[in-house]
C-alpha cells in the first residue's frame, strides 16, 4: 500500500470507529429531516382542508344557502359557531378563519347587485395574522360561493321579486337618468320579471333564475414536478438541506482533527516521513471525500427506503451534485484547519459559519421563501448550489445540464478552498 | 553518520537555536541536555527537516536533510516529546501506517512490524489499540513507531516523560540494544541520570547555545576538584573508619547505601514489565 493509500485508509478507519461522528453526522440529518419533511407536507398527498369557522347572523335563504356552498366546498373544513366562539377559536389557532355574515345580509346584498347607491352588507372576516395567506383564499372562496348565493336570489324567488319592484319603483322617480336608458332598463326588469314568473311556475325547468351566476370557467390543479404521476414529496427537500448541513459538520471535524493531530505530536510524525506537503493535504481531501460521498449514499438511502424520496431527474447529475459537493465539503475543512488555531476556538466558529451557510443556502428553508434581494445573494453561497443541485435532480427531475452549473460552482469553490489552504497552512512545527 | 553544523533558528526577537554543532556516530548515543526552553527540541526539529534553520546544516552520511519528501528523511527515525499515535487504530495498525509513509510494504513491512513490536515488547499486544495501553506501552509504541523503517538515526525527544520504572528500564534496554546494532542516536532529556546511564557523549544547551561538550568523565572533569572528589571505597565502613576520616578533618554527611533509590524500587518490584492494560 502506497502512502496515499495508507493516510486515506487511516482516515476512514478512524472515522468510522467513532460513533459520534457517525451518530451526528449520518443519524441526526435522517432525524431531522424526516421532521421537517413531515412538517412541510411529508410525502404525496391531498391537499388539507383550511379549517374555517362561518357565522350566520342573517340566517336568509341567501345566507343559508351561502354556507351550505362553503360546506360543500373541499378547500374548506367549515364549522358553524357563535361569534364570540368563532373569534376564540381564531385566537386559539383552531381555526384559520372565522366569517361572520350579518343580519340583513340577504336582502341588502340582493339588493346591492342591482343598484350602485344602496347599503352593501359587511361581512366580517376573522383572521390569524400567523396564517394572513389564509385571507385571500378565505376572501376569494367567499366571493365566489355569495355571488352565486345572491344573484340566485335575485332572479328568483320573493326576495328578487321585491328586488325587482323596489328597484322599478327607484328607476321610474331618479332623475339622474334620461329618459331613453330609463326605458332600456326598465325593459330590462320587464324581462327579469317574466323569467322570475317562469321559474316560480310548478313544473318549471331549472334556468338561470334558480341556479344564479356560476364560475364562468373551471380549474384544473396540476402540480409541476418532474412529470407523469409523481407528486411532491417535501422530504426530497428536508433530506438535501439537512444532508449538506451534517456533512459540512463533518468536514468541520476532519479540520479539528487536524489541528489536534498537531496538538499530539501526530503532525509532527507524518511531517518527518518523507512525504510531500501536496500529499499530506491531499490525502485529507481525497479521505474526506469519500467520507461525505458515503454520508450522501446513507442519508439518501435512508430517505428512499422510508421516505419515498426518489432521483427523478439525471442519476448522473445526482452523482455528480453528490461528487463536487464531498469535494466541498471536504476542502471547507481543510479550510477550517488551515486558518484555524485552536481546536476548540476553531470548532466553535466553524459550527457558526456552517450554520449561515446552510440557512443562506435554503437547507432550512426553501430559498423561493426568501425576499427577492436575499434570493439574489445566495447565488454565491456555495450550499445554495449543493441544495438547488440535490432539489433539481429528485423532485424537481430535471436533467443532466441542471446539474452543469451547480458542478461547476462546487468544483470552483472547492479550488478556492484548497488553494487557500495550502497557501495558509502553518507548516512550521 | 549525523552532522549538524553551526544550527541557528529564530522565531521573532527571539532565539531559539543560536549556534549547535554536534556529531553523531554510528552505534553511538549523543545526549542533548538542557532546562525547558534551552532548544532542545527545536534542535531535533530542524535535524529531521521539520523546521527550516535560519543558518546551518544538517547532513546525514553527507547527505542533506530537506524538507518534504527528501529522500534522506528515510534514514531518520524520530520519536517525538508527545506520545504520537493513533488511539483509535491498533499498535500493528498504527506500524503499518507509518511504515507505509517511508515506502515499506508486503512482506518486509510485515517483517518490520513485527520486530520493531518485538523489540519493545508489545508483540502480545499488537491487535489491541493504543487507547486501552497504560502510559509506558504507548511510550514504548511510540518509539517502534519511529524504528519500523530501519532508520540509521534516531532522535528521541525525551522518550521516558511520564513512565514507571519498569517501562523506563525497559526502554533504555532498547536503546541500548539499537546503539549495539550501529545506530546513530540523539537522545534529549533533562534527566542527569538517563545521560549518565546512557550517552556515550554529551551536548548541554542553555539559551539556544552549546554550554558544553564531551564525555561524562571530561564534563566532570569541568567542576572544581574540591567540589566533586568522590571516592567509592570497597568493604564495610565500621566506627573506626568513620573516626579516621573525622580525625582527617572530612565530615560523613550520610552512610549511602549502594545503589540509587531507583536500583532499591527495582530490586523489590522486579524488572518485568507491567503490561495489562
Amino acid at each position: 500500500m502506497n502512502a496515499l493509500a495508507a493516510l486515506v485508509q487511516k482516515d476512514l478507519i478512524l472515522y468510522f470507529s467513532n460513533r459520534r461522528a457517525i451518530l451526528i453526522t449520518l443519524a441526526a440529518p435522517i432525524l431531522i429531516a424526516a421532521f421537517f419533511g413531515a412538517v412541510l407536507g411529508g410525502p404525496p398527498k391531498k391537499p388539507a382542508r383550511v379549517p374555517v369557522a362561518v357565522v350566520d347572523l342573517d340566517a336568509s335563504s341567501v345566507s343559508k344557502s351561502m354556507v351550505a356552498a362553503m360546506k360543500a366546498d373541499t378547500a374548506f373544513a367549515l364549522e358553524e359557531s357563535s361569534e364570540p366562539e368563532a373569534t376564540a377559536r381564531v385566537r386559539e389557532g383552531k381555526v384559520r378563519a372565522a366569517v361572520a355574515i350579518p343580519k340583513g345580509f340577504g336582502d341588502e346584498a340582493t339588493r346591492a347587485l342591482f343598484r350602485a347607491d344602496a347599503k352593501r352588507p359587511q361581512v366580517t372576516i376573522y383572521y390569524d395574522p400567523s396564517q394572513a395567506v389564509t385571507l385571500a383564499l378565505v376572501k376569494g372562496l367567499l366571493t365566489e360561493h355569495a355571488m352565486k348565493a345572491v344573484s340566485q336570489a335575485a332572479f328568483s324567488g320573493e326576495t328578487g321579486m321585491k328586488v325587482i319592484a323596489d328597484s322599478r319603483a327607484a328607476l321610474k322617480t331618479s332623475p339622474a337618468i334620461d329618459e331613453g336608458e330609463r326605458k332600456d332598463l326598465l325593459s330590462l326588469f320587464d324581462s327579469l320579471e317574466r323569467v322570475q314568473s317562469r321559474g316560480a311556475a310548478p313544473g318549471a325547468s331549472r334556468g338561470l333564475g334558480s341556479q344564479g351566476f356560476s364560475m364562468p370557467f373551471e380549474t384544473r390543479d396540476s402540480e409541476v414536478t418532474s412529470g407523469g404521476d409523481r407528486k411532491y414529496n417535501a422530504y426530497a427537500h428536508s433530506f438535501a438541506g439537512m444532508g449538506v448541513q451534517f456533512i459540512l459538520f463533518m468536514g468541520i471535524e476532519l479540520g479539528v482533527g487536524l489541528l489536534l493531530m498537531r496538538r499530539v505530536g501526530l503532525w509532527k510524525r507524518l511531517r518527518a516521513a518523507p512525504v510531500s506537503r501536496t500529499l499530506l493535504l491531499g490525502s485529507r481531501i481525497v479521505s474526506g471525500t469519500l467520507i461525505a460521498l458515503l454520508l450522501v449514499a446513507g442519508i439518501y438511502a435512508a430517505a428512499i427506503a422510508v421516505f419515498g424520496v426518489r432521483i427523478e431527474g439525471s442519476v448522473i447529475g445526482f452523482i455528480g451534485v453528490a461528487i463536487a459537493f464531498a469535494l466541498l465539503a471536504s476542502t471547507f475543512g481543510l479550510l477550517i484547519a488551515a486558518l484555524g488555531r485552536t481546536p476548540e476556538a476553531t470548532r466553535g466558529i466553524a459550527i457558526l459559519a456552517t450554520l449561515l451557510l446552510v440557512m443562506l443556502g435554503g437547507a432550512w428553508v426553501p430559498t423561493f421563501v426568501f425576499p427577492e434581494w436575499l434570493q439574489s445573494a445566495t447565488l454565491v453561497v456555495p450550499t445554495r448550489w449543493a441544495i438547488d443541485g440535490l432539489d433539481a435532480m429528485t423532485w424537481r427531475g430535471l436533467g443532466i445540464d441542471a446539474a452543469v452549473f451547480p458542478i461547476g460552482a462546487m468544483l470552483a469553490c472547492s479550488a478556492v478552498f484548497a488553494w487557500i489552504s495550502m497557501r495558509r497552512f502553518d507548516w512550521e512545527e | 553518520m549525523l552532522q549538524a553544523t553551526d544550527l541557528r533558528k529564530s522565531y521573532g526577537a527571539n532565539a531559539a537555536v543560536a549556534g549547535v554543532s554536534l556529531t553523531v556516530n554510528p552505534g553511538e548515543i549523543v545526549g542533548v541536555l538542557g532546562p525547558n526552553g534551552a532548544g532542545k527540541s527545536t534542535t531535533i526539529s530542524m535535524m529531521c527537516g521539520l523546521v527550516r534553520p535560519d543558518a546551518g546544516t544538517v547532513t546525514i552520511a553527507g547527505d542533506a536533510v530537506g524538507e518534504d519528501a527528501s529522500a534522506v528523511k528515510r534514514r531518520i527515525g524520530l520519536v517525538p516529546q508527545e506520545i504520537s499515535l493513533y488511539e483509535d487504530l491498533s499498535a500493528i495498525g498504527n506500524l503499518e501506517l507509518f511504515g507505509a509513509l517511508y515506502a515499506i510494504t508486503g512482506s518486509v513491512l510485515h517483517e518490520r512490524v513485527h520486530a520493531a513490536l518485538e523489540l519493545v515488547g508489545l508483540a502480545d499486544h499488537a491487535r489491541l489499540k493504543p487507547a486501552t495501553f497504560s502510559g509506558g506501552m504507548k511510550r514504548r509504541l511510540n518509539i517502534a513507531c519511529a524504528l519500523v523503517h530501519d532508520p540509521d538515526v534516531l532522535l528521541l525527544d525525551e522518550p521516558t516523560v511520564g513512565v514507571d520504572p519498569q517501562s523506563r528500564n525497559a526502554i533504555f534496554a532498547n536503546i541500548e540494544s539499537l546503539r549495539s546494532r550501529g545506530k546513530a542516536i540523539v537522545y534529549t532529556t533533562h534527566y542527569m541520570e538517563e545521560a549518565e546511564r546512557l550517552c556515550d557523549r554529551i551536548v548541554i544547551v542553555d539559551h539556544g547555545r552549546v554550554v558544553a561538550s564531551g564525555t561524562k568523565e571530561s564534563l566532570r572533569r569541568i567542576l572544581p576538584a574540591t567540589q566533586v572528589r568522590r571516592a567509592e571505597v570497597e568493604g564495610p565502613i565500621d566506627d573506626e573508619v568513620l573516626a579516621f576520616l573525622a580525625a582527617h578533618g572530612l565530615v560523613v554527611r550520610e552512610a549511602e547505601a549502594r545503589g540509587s533509590l531507583e536500583d532499591v524500587f527495582l530490586h523489590l518490584t522486579g524488572k518485568q514489565l507491567r503490561d495489562a492494560p
